[in-house]
């Protein structure tokens, strides 16, 4: 596998030398698979991207400790300044701080939504993978319903019909975001359960496999030491992409008014109350639309240079 | 292609199509809410006329008598009546429903465009300067969503040249090829945004799948029988190559709805999608239902257009 011919374009072409290990570190597989990813420059620079959004996030707020709904009307809709610097809104609260704040909101039910997708999937897939027959029918026909949903109307429908319950269970911003991430996750593991069982299927056969069936291990043992290790790779790959898909999916609930509350600043939030004052007020929406993209290219090249690096064999 | 394979087909979409309407069923008698709650507050309405009532409308029932009551509305067309518009249901969406296909349907056309040559083009010569270029403008092109794309267009097209208008109106006044102008006019923004979006996936689709077919022996053959290598190309790769295409397309549809919504509410186009927004923001449960149910049925019916194409495109499939 070392000197396959990686995946993805966005990779140099493959050195033949580059193949030969070093002898005095044992390549263990984390380290060859790091040693793939580093070829895919692209992907290495996304990761410094979304590691420096991830610190600001985490760290902004205490470096820039201006509260997210300070009002000061005598400095509504201002451009980037040295007081403001990503501006203002209508009411002249700092964006850069409801950036900062939306910020850790959305990568949050980003990374939320792709555990629940992940968990599922890879529970559905490996149930229907380690169980043939009807088991495994059923499932997949299950998967394949979920497959073939209207995805965002549904996520609207169900957002719209549980939205005030949850409020009231736990409050507006944990109702908000426990609703959301479910639904978000809830609707994203079909892939993934694909993924789990395609590979369950091959893996379940090898020989590796059937030595510790030989040797009395449990089907528990079985799935969790010997085949799930195994079939991670792919998973790991879209659960990425996934995490992707959910900030996009999020930002488009808040952007249509159906997420977030707009006193809560997501990226998607923001982005909705700005689009009214385009003409005026351009950089309102600039910013947290170019957030949510930054964030959304970053992921997906990080993915891409995963995909080389956990599964050389795909060509996509 | 036989008459037997549609038909089996057509089977196989009706309990989709029922699993899909069970969900969205589950889904409204899980939600919390009754429609006589107002009634139990009102001390003029004694308690047993609202249990009188709810006998009466069969919300005591059990639950599978009144999801077959519900179905079997649905099926009549009898989708109630919105409470917002005034009219009912189902004449509403019909009446929304072209703006909304059309809309989808150029930009599915402007992705097919744009997405195969630039796709095929790429495979040919993978990791060239042009492929990387494709590559990376399609990462790009996913990973803009939908509503940013729109609002930068609005920004760049409307508010800063002033060439385009950013909000769709249903009465031009305008007449014969004014009319049309002014409507392809109000379209671009929207078809572009949509079809970009859904291109820029399909370029990836569409290379891995020549690439796949591209190193198969058969076009080593043609190549040696002396065929130029654009007509190897044009005739032997592609039509292979865009089989799964065609399957992908049609997957894609419920994403393709998806945008569709934000774009419709971006740029007020008044489809089913905005219908759908306003009607939650309005708090119209039957409307809000209707449309969904319609998303539902386009979607099963464009895998159900999918799987007919790809028997009519590979005949093994349809003998299998």
């Amino acid at each position: 596998m070392a000197g396959s011919t990686p995946a993805s374009l966005s990779a140099e072409a493959p050195r033949v030398a580059a193949a030969a290990p070093r002898k005095s570190r044992p390549v263990t597989p984390a380290r060859e698979a790091w040693r793939r990813f580093r070829r895919h420059r692209l992907a290495v620079a996304s990761g410094v991207v979304l590691l420096v959004m991830f610190a600001a996030v985490a760290l902004g707020p205490l470096i820039w400790p201006v509260p997210i709904n300070e009002i000061d009307f005598t400095a509504k809709l201002q451009g980037p300044s040295w007081a403001h610097p990503l501006g203002t809104d209508d009411l002249g609260q700092d964006l850069l701080a409801r950036l900062l704040y939306g910020g850790r909101i959305s990568l949050a039910v980003g990374l939320a939504a792709m555990f629940v997708a992940v968990f599922v999937g890879v529970l559905v897939g490996a149930l229907a993978g380690m169980s043939s027959g009807r088991m495994d029918a059923i499932l997949m026909w299950l998967t394949d319903l979920f497959l073939s949903l209207p995805q965002l109307p549904l996520l609207l429908l169900v957002i719209y019909l549980f939205r005030d319950t949850m409020k009231g269970i736990f409050g507006v911003e944990g109702g908000a975001f426990i609703l959301i991430v479910i639904v978000i996750g809830g609707l994203r593991w079909m892939p993934v359960a694909r993924l789990v069982r395609a590979q369950f299927l091959s893996l379940r056969e090898k020989e590796f496999v059937e030595a510790a069936r030989a040797l009395g291990a449990s089907k528990t043992r079985q799935v969790v030491q010997h085949i799930l290790p195994n079939a991670l790779g792919p998973v790991i790959v879209a659960g990425t992409i996934d995490v992707a898909a959910a900030i996009i999916a999020e930002s488009t609930l808040s952007f249509l008014g159906l997420g977030f509350p707009s006193d809560v600043p997501t990226w998607g939030s923001v982005l909705r109350d700005a689009k009214d004052y385009l003409d005026i007020a351009p950089h309102w929406a600039l910013f947290p639309g170019a957030a949510i993209f930054l964030a959304v290219l970053a992921i997906n090249f990080i993915g891409d240079g995963l995909r080389d690096a956990l599964d050389p064999r795909r060509v996509l | 292609m036989s008459r037997q394979y549609i038909i089996r087909r057509l089977l196989i979409a009706i309990p989709s199509l029922l699993g899909i309407s069970i969900v969205l069923f589950a889904v409204l008698a899980m939600a919390p809410g009754d429609p006589f709650e107002e009634l139990a507050t009102n001390p003029a309405v004694p308690p047993e006329v609202r249990m009188a009532l709810r006998a009466k409308f069969g919300l005591d029932d059990p639950i599978w008598s009144r999801y077959l009551h519900w179905l079997a509305a649905m099926l009549q067309g009898d989708w109630g009546f919105s409470f917002a518009s005034r009219m009912d249901v189902d004449k509403l969406i019909l009446q929304r429903l072209p703006v909304t296909l059309i809309v989808i349907g150029s930009s599915q056309i402007l992705a097919i465009l744009v997405a195969l040559p630039v796709g095929v083009l790429a495979a040919t010569k993978p990791y060239s300067v042009f492929d990387q270029i494709a590559n990376t403008l399609a990462f790009i092109g996913f990973s803009l969503p939908t509503f940013f794309t729109g609002l930068l267009l609005i920004l760049v097209f409307s508010i800063q040249l002033d060439w385009l208008p950013f909000v769709y109106r249903s009465d031009i006044e305008a007449k014969g090829w004014l009319f049309y102008w002014e409507h392809i006019k109000q379209s671009i923004m929207p078809v572009t945004v949509l079809g970009l979006f859904q291109g820029a996936s399909l370029v990836r689709y569409v290379r891995s799948s020549v690439l796949d077919v591209i190193r198969l022996d058969y076009v080593t053959t043609a190549r040696s029988k002396g065929i130029g290598e654009r007509k190897v190309i044009t005739k032997h790769v592609v039509r292979n190559a865009l089989i799964p295409v065609v399957t992908l397309v049609a997957l894609q549809m419920p994403i393709v709805f998806g945008g569709a919504i934000v774009t419709e509410q971006i740029f007020r186009v008044p489809g089913i999608g905005s219908l759908l927004i306003s009607a939650m923001l309005a708090n119209d449960t039957p409307v809000v239902m209707g449309v969904t149910f319609v998303f539902a049925c386009l979607v099963v019916l464009f895998n159900l257009i999918a799987d007919i194409l790809y028997g009519w495109l590979d005949p093994r499939i349809a003998f299998r």
